[in-house]
């Protein structure tokens, strides 16, 4: 159905046909659903942001676009190389070299019809606030562990609770080999990554004694080159593991060492694999997280159903098996367990004066507090060298340490992580 | 209903916020602001508004390397405490468990680090090493067996090698602290 004020068109009734079966019923799924015109319109109008366009984000950008969202937006800093072909459907042979943003928005772009995609070939560092402010929702197809804590904390620190809008789900998905997980991640509501964190498995090393002296696998071998021999062999000079001679140097390095103990095994892609840490991708996997992915991602826009709440982990090791549970927040994590508290305070008045304060504030019950700003300390209770160093910034007031609208990081032994105090002076 | 976003279009009034310290920073300040060193251990930062880049000396008060003071360099990446921080050995010193180049075999600067590990457990963890020398886990193989044929042996070595002498014909850094 098509009104008159709605800017939605009889083509889009029909192009989005299948999708609109969905949203113009009332009780599918979601008893309290209204079919509302609104909603096909945010679905057609929202910027949705993908972040990688790699084996997820290929199946996440080609789930989207055939779902209805009409205005995509797409960040990868990576090019194409020839062994992403396999599963990286958006690209083609001759595509090898160019920036897979631009590949895979052109290749979107040209195929479904209505669907804008417009790439960012950049860091998703790169951005500002400013920029992931104008998006309804962030979906990660990442492969690093890096990015995805630096998005989740960028959208956390965005968020105001007192502004909805500052608001955006994040939908994370991941895979590695046969397994894999998707999740949805609001601020303020649900756990978030890095409450997670400890549910990763430690990246693999070996002793350093092992490699040095008692090899017994391929991989000591390429350990030892990597780790050992090229700091001695080329100083100051930083392994380039996308650079086809530094790993066949490696590799060279890794086989004589191999023959010397009679180890087998050391291959040019094992040395690839264990230098940068590559986990075999399954484009199974990948379509099976990303449908879950834009599955939440529909929902979510829609309303027109539950959405998953919050973890689901798949293994697809013996057949299928699937997980879901909450999964729960930690109080002392880092990004979502300190909430920032507003102080305001006189900035002719002395860090001491505010330390002391802040001692004996009954809500904070702090005994020794240390106090920085975006990493750069204020003051530190210890160790001493530093302490001697920063105490005169006690005797300074305020105002010569800090500016209004400053994110004061405090820590102390009585508190769980941190408290994040956003100062006014007045 | 839940409602997950107002259907407006715009969000003008979006105030911008300062840039925001990472989880690795706060972690750091905290690992630091609570550390309660023995007073066998000094740390320096070259850059005071860098807490993620800084040196540790430690003067063992007792066992073969008692009278040295040992400097080690902490390098923090933007990934602690999931990575562990990257720590050398800054002088050329004979020890088992020690190369030349400044590597250090300890359990918990790689395979065995936990995120629940702090700053002040490796520089337990550090100190523990040159009060026990491992002969098991050996980096410089012939410290290693220096001290599992003949301890005596070892500690005129060590004695030696602190003082910037030589041992199996390598020559070491005098580290002695008062020189």
């Amino acid at each position: 159905m098509v009104d008159a004020q709605s800017t939605l068109t009889l083509d889009d009734s029909q192009r989005w046909a299948g999708v609109y079966k969905l949203l113009d019923r009332s009780s599918l799924i979601h008893p309290e659903f209204e079919p509302v015109d609104q909603i096909k319109e945010f679905i057609k109008e929202a910027k949705i942001l993908v972040i990688g366009a790699g084996g997820l984000g290929c199946e996440i950008l080609k789930n989207l676009a055939l779902s209805g969202f009409c205005n995509i937006h797409v960040i990868d800093m990576d090019t194409i190389d020839v062994s992403n072909l396999n599963r990286q459907f958006l690209f083609r042979r001759a595509d090898v070299g160019k920036p897979k943003a631009v590949t895979a928005a052109a290749f979107i772009n040209k195929r479904v019809q209505g669907v804008t995609v417009t790439p960012h070939y950049c860091k998703i560092q790169d951005k500002d606030e400013d920029f992931y402010q104008e998006f309804a929702l962030v979906i990660c197809g990442l492969d690093s562990i890096e990015a995805r804590r630096w998005m989740n904390a960028t959208l956390f620190g965005m968020f105001d609770p007192e502004n909805p809008d500052t608001m955006k789900p994040l939908i994370d998905g991941g895979t590695e080999g046969f397994k894999g997980q998707a999740r949805v991640i609001l601020p303020g509501n649900t756990s978030c990554y890095e409450c997670s964190m400890d549910m990763l498995s430690k990246p693999t090393g070996f002793p350093l004694c092992t490699i040095a002296n008692t090899p017994r696998l391929p991989e000591h071998c390429i350990e030892w080159a990597s780790v050992l021999e090229w700091p001695n062999k080329h100083g100051e000079r930083k392994m380039d593991t996308d650079d086809p001679k530094d790993i066949q140097w490696l590799y060279e390095t890794a086989l004589a060492r191999a023959k010397q103990y009679n180890i087998q095994g050391v291959t040019y892609s094992l040395t690839q694999g264990v230098v940068k840490n590559i986990i075999p991708a399954i484009a199974s996997t990948n379509a099976i997280i990303a449908a879950s992915c834009c599955n939440e991602a529909l929902k979510l826009a829609s309303t027109s159903a539950k959405y998953l709440n919050n973890y689901m982990m798949y293994s697809g090791n013996d057949s299928v098996y699937t997980y879901t549970f909450e999964h729960q927040r930690k109080d002392d994590c880092p990004v979502c367990g300190n909430a920032v508290s507003k102080m305001e305070f006189r900035g002719d008045k002395t860090l001491e004066e505010f330390m002391d304060f802040l001692k004996e504030k009954p809500d904070a019950q702090l005994k020794k507090p240390s106090f920085a700003i975006a990493g750069k300390p204020l003051y530190l209770q210890a160790p001493k060298s530093l302490e001697e160093a920063l105490r005169p910034n006690l005797l300074k007031p305020l105002k010569d340490l800090v500016s209004s609208g400053d994110q004061i990081t405090v820590t102390d032994s009585t508190l769980p992580f941190s408290l994040q105090v956003e100062i006014t002076l007045v | 209903m839940i409602k997950i976003w107002s259907m407006k279009k715009d969000n003008a009034t979006v105030d911008k916020k300062k840039p925001k310290v990472s989880a690795a920073q706060i972690r750091v300040q905290k690992d630091l602001g609570e550390l309660d060193l023995p007073k066998t251990m000094k740390m320096t930062f070259p850059n005071p508004e860098d807490l993620l880049n800084f040196e540790l000396e430690i003067s063992p008060d007792e066992a073969f390397y008692a009278g040295g003071t040992f400097k080690f360099s902490f390098a923090v990446n933007g990934n602690y405490p999931h990575d562990p921080p990257k720590v050398k050995c800054l002088q050329k010193i004979y020890h088992p468990n020690i190369q030349a180049d400044g590597n250090i075999c300890l359990n918990i600067l790689r395979e065995d680090w936990k995120p629940v590990l702090t700053l002040n457990s490796v520089m337990v963890g550090l100190q523990y090493l040159l009060l026990e020398p491992n002969a098991d886990d050996p980096l410089n193989k012939e410290a290693a067996e220096d001290l599992r044929n003949n301890r005596r042996n070892f500690e005129s070595n060590v004695h030696k090698s602190i003082r910037g002498g030589s041992v199996n014909g390598v020559q070491y850094d005098n580290v002695m602290s008062h020189k």
